[in-house]
Protein backbone atom coordinates (compact mmCIF):
# COMPACT_ATOMS: atom_id res chain seq x y z
CA UNK A 1 0.00 0.00 0.00
CA UNK A 2 1.45 3.38 -0.95
CA UNK A 3 1.27 6.30 1.44
CA UNK A 4 -1.10 9.23 1.02
CA UNK A 5 1.15 11.58 2.94
CA UNK A 6 4.79 10.72 3.05
CA UNK A 7 7.21 12.81 5.10
CA UNK A 8 10.92 12.12 4.82
CA UNK A 9 13.77 13.48 6.90
CA UNK A 10 11.89 16.48 8.27
CA UNK A 11 14.17 18.76 10.25
CA UNK A 12 13.05 21.97 11.91
CA UNK A 13 14.30 23.95 14.86
CA UNK A 14 13.09 27.09 16.55
CA UNK A 15 16.17 28.86 17.87
CA UNK A 16 17.77 26.27 20.10
CA UNK A 17 14.70 24.03 20.27
CA UNK A 18 14.81 21.04 17.94
CA UNK A 19 11.24 20.11 17.06
CA UNK A 20 12.11 17.58 14.39
CA UNK A 21 15.43 16.05 13.49
CA UNK A 22 15.02 13.72 10.54
CA UNK A 23 11.42 12.68 11.08
CA UNK A 24 9.96 10.27 8.55
CA UNK A 25 6.32 9.32 8.77
CA UNK A 26 3.79 7.80 6.38
CA UNK A 27 0.03 8.22 6.47
CA UNK A 28 -1.81 5.49 4.60
CA UNK A 29 -5.28 5.67 3.09
CA UNK A 30 -7.87 4.72 5.70
CA UNK A 31 -5.49 5.34 8.58
CA UNK A 32 -6.68 6.73 11.86
CA UNK A 33 -3.22 7.68 12.97
CA UNK A 34 -2.65 9.14 16.43
CA UNK A 35 0.49 11.13 17.08
CA UNK A 36 1.40 11.15 20.75
CA UNK A 37 4.34 12.55 22.64
CA UNK A 38 5.39 14.86 25.45
CA UNK A 39 4.28 18.50 25.41
CA UNK A 40 6.38 20.63 23.13
CA UNK A 41 7.76 17.65 21.22
CA UNK A 42 6.76 19.02 17.81
CA UNK A 43 3.49 17.28 17.06
CA UNK A 44 1.59 20.42 16.09
CA UNK A 45 4.64 21.58 14.15
CA UNK A 46 4.26 18.45 12.03
CA UNK A 47 0.65 19.42 11.22
CA UNK A 48 1.82 22.96 10.44
CA UNK A 49 4.41 21.59 8.02
CA UNK A 50 2.01 19.21 6.30
CA UNK A 51 -0.44 22.07 5.71
CA UNK A 52 2.13 24.56 4.45
CA UNK A 53 2.03 26.91 7.43
CA UNK A 54 5.67 26.25 8.33
CA UNK A 55 8.57 25.33 6.13
CA UNK A 56 11.10 22.93 7.61
CA UNK A 57 14.83 23.47 7.23
CA UNK A 58 15.17 20.04 5.68
CA UNK A 59 13.22 17.08 4.35
CA UNK A 60 10.35 16.46 1.94
CA UNK A 61 6.60 16.00 2.24
CA UNK A 62 4.62 14.36 -0.53
CA UNK A 63 0.89 14.00 -0.94
CA UNK A 64 -0.01 11.17 -3.30
CA UNK A 65 3.47 11.34 -4.76
CA UNK A 66 3.38 15.07 -5.30
CA UNK A 67 5.78 17.37 -3.50
CA UNK A 68 3.81 19.81 -1.32
CA UNK A 69 6.57 21.51 0.65
CA UNK A 70 6.53 25.20 -0.19
CA UNK A 71 2.86 25.18 -1.18
CA UNK A 72 0.54 27.53 0.70
CA UNK A 73 -2.10 26.32 3.18
CA UNK A 74 -4.68 27.33 0.58
CA UNK A 75 -3.13 25.24 -2.19
CA UNK A 76 -2.73 22.25 0.10
CA UNK A 77 -6.33 22.56 1.26
CA UNK A 78 -7.37 22.52 -2.39
CA UNK A 79 -5.43 19.29 -2.88
CA UNK A 80 -7.55 17.57 -0.25
CA UNK A 81 -5.81 17.98 3.09
CA UNK A 82 -8.00 19.77 5.62
CA UNK A 83 -7.06 20.85 9.09
CA UNK A 84 -8.85 21.29 12.40
CA UNK A 85 -7.22 23.32 15.13
CA UNK A 86 -6.44 22.84 18.80
CA UNK A 87 -7.78 26.31 19.49
CA UNK A 88 -10.86 26.62 17.26
CA UNK A 89 -10.37 29.02 14.35
CA UNK A 90 -13.83 30.31 13.52
CA UNK A 91 -15.39 33.44 12.09
CA UNK A 92 -16.64 34.68 15.42
CA UNK A 93 -18.88 37.45 14.13
CA UNK A 94 -20.78 35.20 11.75
CA UNK A 95 -23.35 32.54 12.56
CA UNK A 96 -22.32 28.91 12.82
CA UNK A 97 -24.32 28.14 9.70
CA UNK A 98 -22.61 30.95 7.80
CA UNK A 99 -19.23 29.63 8.91
CA UNK A 100 -20.14 26.24 7.48
CA UNK A 101 -21.67 27.62 4.30
CA UNK A 102 -18.49 29.60 3.55
CA UNK A 103 -16.50 26.37 3.76
CA UNK A 104 -19.01 24.50 1.59
CA UNK A 105 -19.11 27.32 -0.97
CA UNK A 106 -15.33 27.30 -1.12
CA UNK A 107 -15.24 23.53 -1.62
CA UNK A 108 -17.76 23.72 -4.47
CA UNK A 109 -16.15 26.94 -5.78
CA UNK A 110 -19.38 28.86 -5.65
CA UNK A 111 -18.34 32.47 -5.84
CA UNK A 112 -20.93 34.12 -8.06
CA UNK A 113 -20.94 37.66 -6.66
CA UNK A 114 -24.70 38.09 -6.37
CA UNK A 115 -25.88 34.60 -5.41
CA UNK A 116 -27.09 34.21 -1.83
CA UNK A 117 -24.79 32.23 0.43
CA UNK A 118 -27.80 30.76 2.22
CA UNK A 119 -29.14 29.32 -1.06
CA UNK A 120 -26.12 27.37 -2.29
CA UNK A 121 -26.97 23.79 -3.31
CA UNK A 122 -24.64 22.44 -0.60
CA UNK A 123 -26.83 23.79 2.20
CA UNK A 124 -28.41 20.37 2.83
CA UNK A 125 -24.95 18.93 3.29
CA UNK A 126 -24.15 21.67 5.78
CA UNK A 127 -27.25 20.92 7.85
CA UNK A 128 -26.33 17.25 7.82
CA UNK A 129 -22.82 18.00 9.06
CA UNK A 130 -24.13 20.33 11.76
CA UNK A 131 -26.46 17.61 12.99
CA UNK A 132 -23.60 15.13 12.90
CA UNK A 133 -21.45 17.18 15.26
CA UNK A 134 -24.46 17.98 17.43
CA UNK A 135 -24.48 21.68 16.58
CA UNK A 136 -27.80 21.97 14.72
CA UNK A 137 -29.31 23.71 17.75
CA UNK A 138 -26.74 26.53 17.66
CA UNK A 139 -26.64 26.99 13.87
CA UNK A 140 -28.12 30.49 14.02
CA UNK A 141 -25.92 31.73 16.84
CA UNK A 142 -22.74 33.66 16.25
CA UNK A 143 -19.69 31.43 16.50
CA UNK A 144 -18.28 33.86 19.06
CA UNK A 145 -21.16 33.14 21.43
CA UNK A 146 -20.58 29.39 21.61
CA UNK A 147 -18.97 27.61 24.55
CA UNK A 148 -15.52 26.19 23.91
CA UNK A 149 -16.68 22.60 23.38
CA UNK A 150 -19.13 23.56 20.66
CA UNK A 151 -16.57 25.76 18.96
CA UNK A 152 -14.26 22.80 18.79
CA UNK A 153 -16.93 20.74 17.04
CA UNK A 154 -17.74 23.49 14.57
CA UNK A 155 -14.03 23.77 13.85
CA UNK A 156 -13.90 20.09 12.90
CA UNK A 157 -17.15 20.36 10.94
CA UNK A 158 -15.64 23.25 8.94
CA UNK A 159 -12.78 20.99 7.90
CA UNK A 160 -15.22 18.19 7.02
CA UNK A 161 -17.27 20.55 4.88
CA UNK A 162 -14.24 20.76 2.61
CA UNK A 163 -14.73 17.05 1.79
CA UNK A 164 -11.06 16.30 2.41
CA UNK A 165 -9.22 13.11 1.65
CA UNK A 166 -7.10 13.59 4.74
CA UNK A 167 -8.17 15.38 7.90
CA UNK A 168 -5.48 16.55 10.31
CA UNK A 169 -6.82 17.23 13.79
CA UNK A 170 -5.02 18.80 16.70
CA UNK A 171 -6.39 17.38 19.97
CA UNK A 172 -9.94 17.08 18.62
CA UNK A 173 -11.62 16.72 22.01
CA UNK A 174 -9.54 18.95 24.25
CA UNK A 175 -11.89 21.48 25.76
CA UNK A 176 -14.89 19.23 25.21
CA UNK A 177 -16.61 18.07 28.41
CA UNK A 178 -15.33 14.60 29.30
CA UNK A 179 -18.88 13.27 29.54
CA UNK A 180 -19.40 14.10 25.85
CA UNK A 181 -15.97 13.17 24.52
CA UNK A 182 -16.72 9.62 23.56
CA UNK A 183 -20.15 10.28 22.09
CA UNK A 184 -18.64 12.96 19.91
CA UNK A 185 -15.66 10.88 18.86
CA UNK A 186 -17.94 7.93 18.09
CA UNK A 187 -19.99 10.03 15.68
CA UNK A 188 -16.91 11.74 14.30
CA UNK A 189 -15.11 8.48 13.58
CA UNK A 190 -18.28 7.02 12.07
CA UNK A 191 -18.50 10.09 9.82
CA UNK A 192 -14.86 9.72 8.81
CA UNK A 193 -15.46 6.07 7.91
CA UNK A 194 -18.64 6.87 6.02
CA UNK A 195 -16.80 9.46 3.94
CA UNK A 196 -13.64 7.40 3.67
CA UNK A 197 -11.58 10.21 5.18
CA UNK A 198 -8.11 9.37 6.36
CA UNK A 199 -7.43 10.97 9.73
CA UNK A 200 -4.38 12.05 11.67
CA UNK A 201 -4.85 13.34 15.16
CA UNK A 202 -2.51 14.70 17.76
CA UNK A 203 -3.72 13.43 21.12
CA UNK A 204 -2.78 13.49 24.79
CA UNK A 205 -5.60 11.35 26.07
CA UNK A 206 -4.44 7.71 25.88
CA UNK A 207 -7.95 6.41 26.33
CA UNK A 208 -8.93 8.21 23.15
CA UNK A 209 -5.88 6.85 21.37
CA UNK A 210 -6.50 3.23 22.29
CA UNK A 211 -10.15 3.54 21.40
CA UNK A 212 -10.02 5.38 18.08
CA UNK A 213 -6.60 4.99 16.49
CA UNK A 214 -5.58 2.05 14.36
CA UNK A 215 -1.98 3.21 14.39
CA UNK A 216 0.09 5.23 16.83
CA UNK A 217 3.29 7.19 16.25
CA UNK A 218 5.30 8.39 19.21
CA UNK A 219 6.97 11.76 18.68
CA UNK A 220 9.75 12.21 21.16
CA UNK A 221 12.95 14.27 21.24
CA UNK A 222 12.60 15.32 17.61
CA UNK A 223 12.13 11.84 16.16
CA UNK A 224 9.48 9.17 15.78
CA UNK A 225 10.68 6.82 18.46
CA UNK A 226 8.09 4.13 17.93
CA UNK A 227 5.08 3.37 15.75
CA UNK A 228 2.60 0.55 15.39
CA UNK A 229 -0.81 -0.66 16.55
CA UNK A 230 -2.05 1.00 19.77
CA UNK A 231 -2.08 -2.21 21.78
CA UNK A 232 1.63 -2.70 21.19
CA UNK A 233 2.84 0.87 21.37
CA UNK A 234 0.89 1.94 24.43
CA UNK A 235 2.20 -1.04 26.40
CA UNK A 236 5.82 -0.51 25.46
CA UNK A 237 7.64 0.18 28.75
CA UNK A 238 9.78 2.89 27.14
CA UNK A 239 6.70 4.70 25.80
CA UNK A 240 4.95 4.35 29.13
CA UNK A 241 7.98 5.89 30.86
CA UNK A 242 8.61 8.83 28.50
CA UNK A 243 5.17 9.74 27.20
CA UNK A 244 2.33 8.34 29.20
CA UNK A 245 4.05 8.68 32.53
CA UNK A 246 3.39 6.05 35.08
CA UNK B 1 -41.66 38.47 11.16
CA UNK B 2 -43.57 38.64 7.88
CA UNK B 3 -45.41 41.79 8.94
CA UNK B 4 -42.13 43.25 10.11
CA UNK B 5 -40.43 42.77 6.75
CA UNK B 6 -43.46 43.94 4.78
CA UNK B 7 -43.57 47.04 6.98
CA UNK B 8 -39.93 47.60 6.21
CA UNK B 9 -40.61 47.15 2.51
CA UNK B 10 -43.46 49.66 2.71
CA UNK B 11 -41.18 52.21 4.39
CA UNK B 12 -38.57 51.64 1.71
CA UNK B 13 -41.20 52.17 -0.99
CA UNK B 14 -42.33 55.43 0.65
CA UNK B 15 -38.73 56.67 0.87
CA UNK B 16 -38.15 55.79 -2.78
CA UNK B 17 -41.35 57.54 -3.77
CA UNK B 18 -40.35 60.69 -1.86
CA UNK B 19 -36.93 60.65 -3.49
CA UNK B 20 -38.44 60.26 -6.96
CA UNK B 21 -41.18 62.86 -6.40
CA UNK B 22 -38.96 65.47 -4.72
CA UNK B 23 -37.81 67.47 -7.79
CA UNK B 24 -41.33 67.40 -9.25
CA UNK B 25 -43.09 68.50 -6.06
CA UNK B 26 -40.51 71.02 -4.85
CA UNK B 27 -39.94 72.45 -8.31
CA UNK B 28 -36.24 72.70 -7.57
CA UNK B 29 -33.61 70.58 -9.29
CA UNK B 30 -32.61 69.10 -5.91
CA UNK B 31 -28.92 69.71 -6.33
CA UNK B 32 -28.30 69.24 -2.58
CA UNK B 33 -29.75 65.75 -2.80
CA UNK B 34 -27.89 65.02 -6.04
CA UNK B 35 -24.65 65.60 -4.14
CA UNK B 36 -25.90 63.30 -1.39
CA UNK B 37 -26.67 60.50 -3.87
CA UNK B 38 -23.32 60.94 -5.59
CA UNK B 39 -21.24 61.14 -2.42
CA UNK B 40 -22.92 58.09 -0.92
CA UNK B 41 -21.24 56.00 -3.66
CA UNK B 42 -17.61 56.27 -2.47
CA UNK B 43 -18.85 55.89 1.11
CA UNK B 44 -20.48 52.62 0.10
CA UNK B 45 -17.11 51.57 -1.30
CA UNK B 46 -15.47 52.33 2.05
CA UNK B 47 -18.16 50.31 3.82
CA UNK B 48 -17.43 47.32 1.58
CA UNK B 49 -13.74 47.40 2.54
CA UNK B 50 -14.61 47.87 6.21
CA UNK B 51 -16.36 44.49 6.13
CA UNK B 52 -12.88 43.00 5.89
CA UNK B 53 -11.68 45.36 8.63
CA UNK B 54 -9.64 47.47 6.20
CA UNK B 55 -9.81 51.27 6.09
CA UNK B 56 -8.64 53.11 2.99
CA UNK B 57 -7.45 56.68 3.50
CA UNK B 58 -6.93 57.14 -0.21
CA UNK B 59 -10.20 56.47 -1.99
CA UNK B 60 -10.40 60.06 -3.16
CA UNK B 61 -7.94 58.97 -5.85
CA UNK B 62 -10.67 56.98 -7.57
CA UNK B 63 -13.11 59.82 -7.00
CA UNK B 64 -10.66 62.03 -8.92
CA UNK B 65 -10.11 59.37 -11.60
CA UNK B 66 -13.85 59.39 -12.25
CA UNK B 67 -14.14 63.17 -12.39
CA UNK B 68 -11.04 63.71 -14.56
CA UNK B 69 -12.08 60.89 -16.88
CA UNK B 70 -15.34 62.60 -17.78
CA UNK B 71 -13.41 65.87 -18.09
CA UNK B 72 -10.87 64.43 -20.53
CA UNK B 73 -13.28 62.27 -22.50
CA UNK B 74 -15.80 65.10 -22.63
CA UNK B 75 -13.12 67.51 -23.91
CA UNK B 76 -12.00 65.03 -26.56
CA UNK B 77 -15.59 64.58 -27.72
CA UNK B 78 -16.46 68.29 -27.50
CA UNK B 79 -18.93 67.88 -24.64
CA UNK B 80 -19.68 64.23 -25.00
CA UNK B 81 -22.60 62.08 -24.04
CA UNK B 82 -23.43 61.52 -20.34
CA UNK B 83 -24.05 57.78 -20.64
CA UNK B 84 -20.74 57.29 -22.45
CA UNK B 85 -18.90 59.50 -19.97
CA UNK B 86 -20.22 57.52 -17.02
CA UNK B 87 -19.25 54.22 -18.64
CA UNK B 88 -15.78 55.63 -19.32
CA UNK B 89 -15.47 56.79 -15.69
CA UNK B 90 -16.52 53.38 -14.39
CA UNK B 91 -14.05 51.66 -16.69
CA UNK B 92 -11.16 53.99 -15.82
CA UNK B 93 -11.73 53.61 -12.08
CA UNK B 94 -12.00 49.85 -12.51
CA UNK B 95 -8.59 49.82 -14.19
CA UNK B 96 -7.11 52.15 -11.58
CA UNK B 97 -8.63 50.02 -8.80
CA UNK B 98 -7.12 46.89 -10.26
CA UNK B 99 -3.72 48.51 -10.67
CA UNK B 100 -3.52 49.96 -7.17
CA UNK B 101 -5.44 47.06 -5.65
CA UNK B 102 -2.91 44.45 -6.72
CA UNK B 103 -0.39 46.22 -4.48
CA UNK B 104 -2.47 47.26 -1.51
CA UNK B 105 -4.38 44.01 -0.89
CA UNK B 106 -1.09 42.49 0.21
CA UNK B 107 -1.17 44.74 3.28
CA UNK B 108 -3.46 45.04 6.26
CA UNK B 109 -4.63 47.65 8.75
CA UNK B 110 -2.40 50.72 9.13
CA UNK B 111 -0.21 49.66 6.20
CA UNK B 112 -3.24 49.21 3.97
CA UNK B 113 -4.60 52.60 5.00
CA UNK B 114 -1.31 54.46 4.57
CA UNK B 115 -0.42 52.82 1.27
CA UNK B 116 -3.76 53.96 -0.12
CA UNK B 117 -3.05 57.43 1.20
CA UNK B 118 0.34 57.43 -0.49
CA UNK B 119 -1.08 56.40 -3.86
CA UNK B 120 -3.77 59.08 -3.64
CA UNK B 121 -1.24 61.79 -2.82
CA UNK B 122 0.89 60.77 -5.78
CA UNK B 123 -2.15 61.27 -7.99
CA UNK B 124 -2.92 64.58 -6.26
CA UNK B 125 0.59 65.90 -6.99
CA UNK B 126 0.42 64.74 -10.59
CA UNK B 127 -2.89 66.52 -11.08
CA UNK B 128 -1.38 69.68 -9.59
CA UNK B 129 1.95 69.60 -11.43
CA UNK B 130 1.07 68.51 -14.96
CA UNK B 131 -0.58 71.84 -15.64
CA UNK B 132 -0.65 71.48 -19.43
CA UNK B 133 -2.65 68.29 -19.26
CA UNK B 134 -4.74 68.69 -16.12
CA UNK B 135 -5.05 72.44 -15.76
CA UNK B 136 -3.15 72.29 -12.48
CA UNK B 137 -4.84 73.65 -9.39
CA UNK B 138 -7.33 75.56 -11.55
CA UNK B 139 -8.76 72.22 -12.48
CA UNK B 140 -10.32 70.79 -15.59
CA UNK B 141 -13.57 72.21 -16.85
CA UNK B 142 -16.30 69.68 -17.48
CA UNK B 143 -18.63 70.88 -20.21
CA UNK B 144 -22.28 69.95 -20.01
CA UNK B 145 -22.68 66.75 -22.03
CA UNK B 146 -25.66 65.75 -24.10
CA UNK B 147 -27.99 63.17 -22.62
CA UNK B 148 -28.98 60.42 -25.06
CA UNK B 149 -28.11 62.82 -27.86
CA UNK B 150 -30.23 65.71 -26.54
CA UNK B 151 -28.62 69.01 -25.57
CA UNK B 152 -30.00 70.18 -22.23
CA UNK B 153 -30.73 73.48 -20.53
CA UNK B 154 -29.20 73.95 -17.10
CA UNK B 155 -32.32 73.19 -15.00
CA UNK B 156 -33.27 70.21 -17.11
CA UNK B 157 -29.72 68.89 -16.99
CA UNK B 158 -29.63 69.13 -13.20
CA UNK B 159 -32.96 67.38 -12.85
CA UNK B 160 -31.77 64.54 -15.04
CA UNK B 161 -28.50 64.31 -13.09
CA UNK B 162 -30.62 64.01 -9.95
CA UNK B 163 -32.42 60.98 -11.32
CA UNK B 164 -29.33 59.43 -12.85
CA UNK B 165 -27.48 59.73 -9.52
CA UNK B 166 -30.46 58.38 -7.63
CA UNK B 167 -30.76 55.41 -9.98
CA UNK B 168 -27.05 54.61 -9.82
CA UNK B 169 -27.07 54.84 -6.02
CA UNK B 170 -30.18 52.66 -5.74
CA UNK B 171 -28.57 50.04 -7.97
CA UNK B 172 -25.31 50.26 -6.05
CA UNK B 173 -27.03 49.88 -2.67
CA UNK B 174 -29.00 46.90 -3.91
CA UNK B 175 -25.96 45.35 -5.56
CA UNK B 176 -23.84 46.04 -2.46
CA UNK B 177 -26.37 44.35 -0.18
CA UNK B 178 -26.59 41.35 -2.51
CA UNK B 179 -22.80 41.14 -2.70
CA UNK B 180 -22.42 41.16 1.08
CA UNK B 181 -24.95 38.34 1.31
CA UNK B 182 -23.11 36.24 -1.28
CA UNK B 183 -20.39 33.66 -0.56
CA UNK B 184 -17.82 36.24 -1.62
CA UNK B 185 -19.27 38.88 0.69
CA UNK B 186 -19.29 36.49 3.61
CA UNK B 187 -15.71 35.50 2.85
CA UNK B 188 -14.89 39.22 2.94
CA UNK B 189 -16.36 39.50 6.45
CA UNK B 190 -14.50 36.34 7.42
CA UNK B 191 -11.19 38.03 6.58
CA UNK B 192 -11.90 40.47 9.39
CA UNK B 193 -12.31 37.82 12.06
CA UNK B 194 -9.86 35.12 10.96
CA UNK B 195 -7.84 35.44 7.80
CA UNK B 196 -5.80 32.33 8.61
CA UNK B 197 -8.89 30.17 8.57
CA UNK B 198 -10.04 31.77 5.33
CA UNK B 199 -6.86 30.47 3.70
CA UNK B 200 -7.30 27.10 5.40
CA UNK B 201 -10.70 26.86 3.73
CA UNK B 202 -8.98 27.13 0.36
CA UNK B 203 -10.01 30.75 -0.22
CA UNK B 204 -7.54 33.42 -1.31
CA UNK B 205 -8.08 36.30 1.10
CA UNK B 206 -6.15 38.62 -1.21
CA UNK B 207 -8.32 37.79 -4.18
CA UNK B 208 -11.52 38.31 -2.20
CA UNK B 209 -10.22 41.64 -0.94
CA UNK B 210 -9.17 42.61 -4.47
CA UNK B 211 -12.70 42.02 -5.78
CA UNK B 212 -14.11 44.25 -3.03
CA UNK B 213 -11.38 46.80 -3.65
CA UNK B 214 -12.08 47.07 -7.37
CA UNK B 215 -15.81 47.34 -6.67
CA UNK B 216 -15.15 50.12 -4.16
CA UNK B 217 -12.92 51.90 -6.70
CA UNK B 218 -15.68 51.79 -9.33
CA UNK B 219 -18.19 53.16 -6.81
CA UNK B 220 -15.81 55.99 -5.88
CA UNK B 221 -15.14 56.67 -9.57
CA UNK B 222 -18.84 56.93 -10.40
CA UNK B 223 -19.34 59.20 -7.41
CA UNK B 224 -16.52 61.46 -8.59
CA UNK B 225 -17.87 61.52 -12.14
CA UNK B 226 -21.33 62.55 -10.93
CA UNK B 227 -20.01 65.25 -8.59
CA UNK B 228 -17.80 66.49 -11.42
CA UNK B 229 -20.79 66.60 -13.76
CA UNK B 230 -22.84 68.51 -11.19
CA UNK B 231 -20.11 71.04 -10.40
CA UNK B 232 -18.82 71.33 -13.96
CA UNK B 233 -15.21 71.09 -12.90
CA UNK B 234 -12.64 68.59 -11.63
CA UNK B 235 -9.84 69.90 -9.40
CA UNK B 236 -6.87 68.20 -7.71
CA UNK B 237 -8.81 68.61 -4.45
CA UNK B 238 -10.90 65.67 -5.61
CA UNK B 239 -7.89 63.44 -4.87
CA UNK B 240 -6.74 65.20 -1.70
CA UNK B 241 -6.40 63.14 1.49
CA UNK B 242 -8.93 65.29 3.34
CA UNK B 243 -11.58 64.06 0.96
CA UNK B 244 -10.51 60.46 1.51
CA UNK B 245 -10.86 61.09 5.21
CA UNK B 246 -14.28 62.56 4.62
CA UNK B 247 -15.48 59.29 3.04
CA UNK B 248 -14.28 57.31 6.05
CA UNK B 249 -15.83 59.90 8.38
CA UNK B 250 -19.19 59.65 6.62
CA UNK B 251 -19.06 55.83 6.67
CA UNK B 252 -18.56 55.78 10.45
CA UNK B 253 -21.22 58.43 10.89
CA UNK B 254 -23.75 56.44 8.86
CA UNK B 255 -22.85 53.04 10.27
CA UNK B 256 -20.53 50.48 8.76
CA UNK B 257 -22.66 47.40 9.44
CA UNK B 258 -25.09 47.97 6.58
CA UNK B 259 -25.01 49.41 3.05
CA UNK B 260 -27.71 51.90 4.05
CA UNK B 261 -25.10 53.53 6.28
CA UNK B 262 -23.63 55.13 3.15
CA UNK B 263 -26.88 56.91 2.34
CA UNK B 264 -27.71 57.88 5.93
CA UNK B 265 -24.19 59.15 6.54
CA UNK B 266 -23.98 61.14 3.30
CA UNK B 267 -27.35 62.74 3.94
CA UNK B 268 -26.61 63.79 7.52
CA UNK B 269 -23.10 64.93 6.62
CA UNK B 270 -24.21 67.15 3.75
CA UNK B 271 -27.14 68.41 5.79
CA UNK B 272 -24.95 69.45 8.72
CA UNK B 273 -22.39 70.92 6.40
CA UNK B 274 -24.82 73.08 4.45
CA UNK B 275 -26.97 74.17 7.39
CA UNK B 276 -24.08 74.75 9.77
CA UNK B 277 -22.37 76.79 7.09
CA UNK B 278 -25.53 78.84 6.69
CA UNK B 279 -26.22 79.47 10.37
CA UNK B 280 -22.93 79.36 12.24
CA UNK B 281 -20.52 80.58 9.62
CA UNK B 282 -17.14 78.93 9.47
CA UNK B 283 -17.69 76.45 12.27
CA UNK B 284 -19.22 73.61 10.27
CA UNK B 285 -16.15 71.47 10.74
CA UNK B 286 -16.43 71.86 14.51
CA UNK B 287 -20.11 70.95 14.38
CA UNK B 288 -19.30 67.84 12.34
CA UNK B 289 -16.52 66.93 14.75
CA UNK B 290 -18.86 67.10 17.72
CA UNK B 291 -21.46 65.02 15.88
CA UNK B 292 -18.88 62.36 15.05
CA UNK B 293 -17.64 62.29 18.64
CA UNK B 294 -21.21 61.81 19.84
CA UNK B 295 -21.79 59.03 17.32
CA UNK B 296 -18.62 57.16 18.28
CA UNK B 297 -19.30 57.51 22.00
CA UNK B 298 -23.02 56.88 22.10
CA UNK B 299 -23.92 55.08 18.87
CA UNK B 300 -20.88 53.13 17.69
CA UNK B 301 -22.97 51.44 15.01
CA UNK B 302 -23.74 54.80 13.43
CA UNK B 303 -27.04 56.29 12.35
CA UNK B 304 -28.19 53.02 10.81
CA UNK B 305 -27.45 51.15 14.04
CA UNK B 306 -29.36 53.76 16.01
CA UNK B 307 -32.30 53.44 13.63
CA UNK B 308 -32.23 49.65 13.95
CA UNK B 309 -32.37 49.92 17.76
CA UNK B 310 -35.25 52.34 17.55
CA UNK B 311 -37.01 50.10 15.04
CA UNK B 312 -36.57 47.12 17.35
CA UNK B 313 -38.09 49.04 20.24
CA UNK B 314 -41.01 50.28 18.14
CA UNK B 315 -41.90 46.89 16.69
CA UNK B 316 -41.34 45.28 20.09
CA UNK B 317 -39.17 42.55 18.65
CA UNK B 318 -35.46 42.09 19.00
CA UNK B 319 -34.96 43.16 15.40
CA UNK B 320 -31.47 44.36 16.12
CA UNK B 321 -29.11 44.07 13.23
CA UNK B 322 -26.17 43.33 15.45
CA UNK B 323 -25.43 43.57 19.16
CA UNK B 324 -23.36 46.52 20.30
CA UNK B 325 -19.69 45.61 20.81
CA UNK B 326 -19.93 45.66 24.60
CA UNK B 327 -22.72 43.10 24.58
CA UNK B 328 -20.51 40.51 22.96
CA UNK B 329 -18.75 40.23 26.30
CA UNK B 330 -21.84 39.31 28.28
CA UNK B 331 -21.09 37.28 31.44
CA UNK B 332 -21.85 33.88 29.91
CA UNK B 333 -20.09 34.62 26.64
CA UNK B 334 -16.59 33.22 26.37
CA UNK B 335 -13.72 35.67 26.51
CA UNK B 336 -12.56 37.18 23.26
CA UNK B 337 -9.64 35.42 21.70
CA UNK B 338 -6.34 37.02 20.88
CA UNK B 339 -5.21 37.48 17.29
CA UNK B 340 -5.60 34.20 15.43
CA UNK B 341 -2.29 34.24 13.60
CA UNK B 342 -0.40 33.58 16.80
CA UNK B 343 -2.60 30.70 17.82
CA UNK B 344 -1.89 28.54 14.80
CA UNK B 345 1.78 28.17 15.52
CA UNK B 346 1.24 27.71 19.25
CA UNK B 347 1.02 24.52 21.23
CA UNK B 348 3.64 22.50 19.47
Amino acid sequence: MSALISARGIAIRFGGVVAADGVSLDVFAGDHLAIIGPNGAGKTTFLNICTGYLKPQGGTVQFKGRDILGSSPRAITRLGIARAFQIPQLFLEQSVRENMLIAAASQARRFAPFARLADIPERGDVEHLLALVDCADVADRKAGELPEGKRKLVDIALALALKPEVLLMDEPTSGVASSEKFTIMDTLVAALRERAVTAVFVEHDMEMVSRYANRVAVWSAGTISRQGPPAEVLNDPEVVRTVIGG
Amino acid sequence: MATNSSLRLALLAVAALVAVAYPIVSGSSGSFLTIVWAKALPVLGIILLLQAGQVSFGHAMFFAVGAYTIGFVGRAMAGGELVLLLVAAAFASLLAGLLVGVFVVRYRYIFFGMLNLAFSMVLFSMLEKFIHVTGGSDGLRIARPTILGEAMGRAQYETILYYVSLAILALALYGGARFLDSPLGHALKAIKSNETRVEYLGISARLVLLVAYVASAVLAGLGGALVGAIQGIATPDYAYWVRSGEFVFVAILGGTGHVAGALAGAFVYEFIRSSAAAYVGDTWQMTLGIVLLAVILFAPRGIVGMAADLWGRLTGGSARAEPAPEEADAPDAPAREPRPLRIVGGGR
